[in-house]
């Protein structure tokens, strides 16, 4: 168990490296990051001071290693536009981001987990395929679609719920709906195979056998042992919740870390897009390890392998 | 092993020349002739019971499958003759006739089926040319990431060690990333346009391919005929392209078809972003965008783009399904 876990946060570690490397290149794609973060019209003078100031003129190898000591320190540079440390902007706008990305995940498993259990014990039922088929559209739908039908729908026609902004509850439900649909559809989707694996087993037959009545032989014995792979997806459907709030805080105008970062690329505020592309996937891999440590919990033959 | 392989109904990936080809190596060159013939130069089987057919034959019974594949060859065919199709030119502009709500008719009697834009095009006509944009990125980038894929999983899976290792932690530093803000900072910096959206989206898509390829090496790798092609001291490229990879293949199929859909949708949320490929061309997700200032009075700008983004990789899906379960009912993507 504990080599496991030193193996596990070895590996994390040389993730973040790696996210830090990528980062690290953005900036260098073009080959001349003095252009990028000046104005088209600047002189070659200008260009050359700011190269000389931010040092882009030494070797690669070493500003990389600047660059990622910064990192370490949560320094990325100033904000081109806003003159702030560009880490202070971002993390005051990650709980806005967290706490969409939470809604998200919460309406997928409040939604997607029972509605899977109920198809997979209806099987090929009515229930089952209306289930099934909002499943498949809730797969094929792009988020900026959807989270714009929505504000058709509820905001402009019906007027029932605020297009914009971030505040109270009113405003979190069209961007949590939008951004949490396609997790929704996935995790029914997962749950009702998994289900329909479990409920064949030779111990699902055995509870039934001995009396147990239905009900607790679904939500107990079966849903139990269906959950391991539902666990595995919440850890990498993270990573599709974080990536669709850029979409879906453009469309609502929520304030968070997706917005900035889309602002960000056109306003050419470069710190600032490598601090959100940074902080964001490194919440990925921190919170891919904590899943995996809890997993362990969830199924212990995983301590031993 | 011989006889399966031969079994018209077999896993079609099977059947290939390598396990043909090592029943003739193996065979000693005493035997009897006419045995070795009869495995090699099996007479040619009619057009109807060809691997092939038979696959698609089993493919269009199940029905969503077939609702999968009409509607892929629709938009393939509206891809490749939109110029034929289309009722008008995608890029003309009538400022008189803008934003007129579906089924139109103008001055001269046209009908503009889904009305029009904001400048007056019609939209029917960018929506069929719009699809060109998203079918040829959907295609191009599922080439690169499938090859850059293969040959990592087929490197990865074969020689395992070292190599594996530095490859599936590249594969995490890949999947930490999310999709869509990685690659509007990448296309931010290089600037948009049709070849970096391709580059862009195929080169950070390879990490599912490799790990299903790589996966199903590693368990090719332990079968007979890979440990007799071993043993007859074949080199480890040659094992690799005409042993292993062709039964890999299957596997990778399944997961281009079905990653052809995400690509469409990233493509068209670039493009809704401002970062796709530029105007005037007409792309699914520029029209989007486009449509969503005017949500409020012509609804019909945002909501039929949307529509055959949905239809089309709906149809994508379906259509990957169906593949998967009549090829491989094993894979899990």
């Amino acid at each position: 168990m504990k080599a496991y876990l030193i193996r596990r946060l070895w590996q994390s570690i040389l993730v973040l490296l790696g996210v830090s490397v990528v980062v690290f290149l953005i900036l260098h794609l073009t080959g001349d990051p003095a252009a990028l973060l000046l104005p088209p019209d600047a002189t070659a003078e200008d260009l050359a001071k700011l190269r000389e100031a931010l040092g882009f003129n030494d070797p690669v190898v070493v500003q990389y290693l600047r660059f990622l000591r910064g990192a370490v320190q949560g320094n990325f540079g100033e904000s081109l536009r806003h003159g702030e440390p560009a880490m202070t902007l971002v993390a005051e706008r990650l709980p806005a981001t967290f706490q969409l990305a939470g809604a998200g995940l919460a309406i997928a498993l409040a939604l997607g987990i029972p509605a899977g259990i109920i198809s997979a014990v209806r099987r090929n039922k009515p229930v089952d395929y209306i289930a099934t088929v909002i499943a498949l559209l809730g797969q094929a739908m792009p988020t900026f679609w959807l989270g714009i039908m929505l504000i058709l729908i509820f905001s402009v026609r019906l007027g029932w719920f605020p297009s914009s902004g971030r505040g109270d509850l009113e405003h979190l439900v069209l961007p949590a709906i939008t951004l949490g649909l396609f997790t929704t559809a996935r995790i029914t989707r997962l749950t009702r195979s998994g289900m329909l694996e479990v409920l064949g087993q030779d111990y699902i037959r055995t509870a039934r056998a001995k009396g147990v009545s239905e009900p607790p032989v679904v939500w107990k014995h079966a849903l139990r042992n269906a959950s391991i792979p539902i666990v595995t997806i919440v850890g990498i459907e993270l990573g599709t919740l974080l990536g669709g709030s850029v979409i879906t805080e453009t469309i609502f105008a929520w304030p968070g870390v997706g917005r900035l970062s889309v602002q960000a690329i056109f306003n050419r505020d470069y710190p600032v897009v490598q601090a959100a592309v940074f902080l964001l996937a490194s919440t990925f891999v921190i919170v891919n390890f904590l899943v995996d440590i809890g997993y362990t919990y969830l199924d212990p033959r995983i301590r031993f392998r | 092993m011989l006889g399966t392989a031969l079994a018209p109904l077999g896993n079609p990936s099977c059947i290939r020349s390598p396990r043909l080809r090592l029943a003739k190596l193996v065979a000693p060159p005493t035997a009897a002739p006419a045995a070795v013939e009869s495995i090699a130069l099996a007479p040619p089987r009619p057009f109807a019971e060809r691997e092939w057919v038979l696959l698609l034959s089993r493919l269009i019974r199940r029905r969503t499958a077939l609702f999968g594949l009409v509607v892929v060859l629709a938009v393939l065919l509206a891809a490749v003759f939109a110029p034929l199709i289309a009722p008008f030119d995608p890029l003309a502009q009538d400022i008189g006739q803008r934003l007129k709500e579906p089924g139109w008719q103008d001055a001269q009697g046209r009908i503009h089926p889904l009305g029009t834009d904001h400048l007056g095009r019609d939209i029917l006509s960018r929506i069929i040319h719009g699809s060109r944009i998203a079918l040829s990125v959907g295609l191009s980038a599922v080439l690169i990431s499938g090859v850059l894929g293969m040959a990592i999983g087929l490197v990865s899976g074969y020689f395992s060690g070292r190599v594996d290792d530095i490859f599936m932690r590249l594969a995490d530093v890949q999947l930490a990333f999310p999709f869509i803000l990685l690659a509007i900072a990448v296309i931010g910096v290089l600037g948009p346009s049709l070849r970096n959206i391709i580059i862009v989206i195929g080169v950070s898509s390879w990490v599912v391919y490799a790990r299903v390829v790589r996966g199903e090496v590693l368990s090719i790798r332990e079968r007979e005929f890979v440990q007799a092609a071993v043993a007859l001291g074949s080199r480890d490229w040659r094992i690799l392209v005409r042993h292993v990879l062709p039964n890999a293949f299957t596997p990778w199929l399944v997961v281009a078809t079905l990653d052809m859909a995400r690509v469409i949708v990233i493509e068209s949320a670039l493009a809704f972003l401002g970062l796709g490929v530029q105007p005037p061309t007409p792309t699914w997700g520029g029209m989007l965008a486009d449509g969503r200032v005017y949500l409020s009075t012509a609804w019909w700008l945002a909501t039929f783009p949307g529509l055959a983004i949905l239809v089309t990789v709906l149809g994508i899906n379906l259509f990957g399904d169906g593949l998967r379960d009549t090829l491989d009912p094993r894979l899990t993507v």
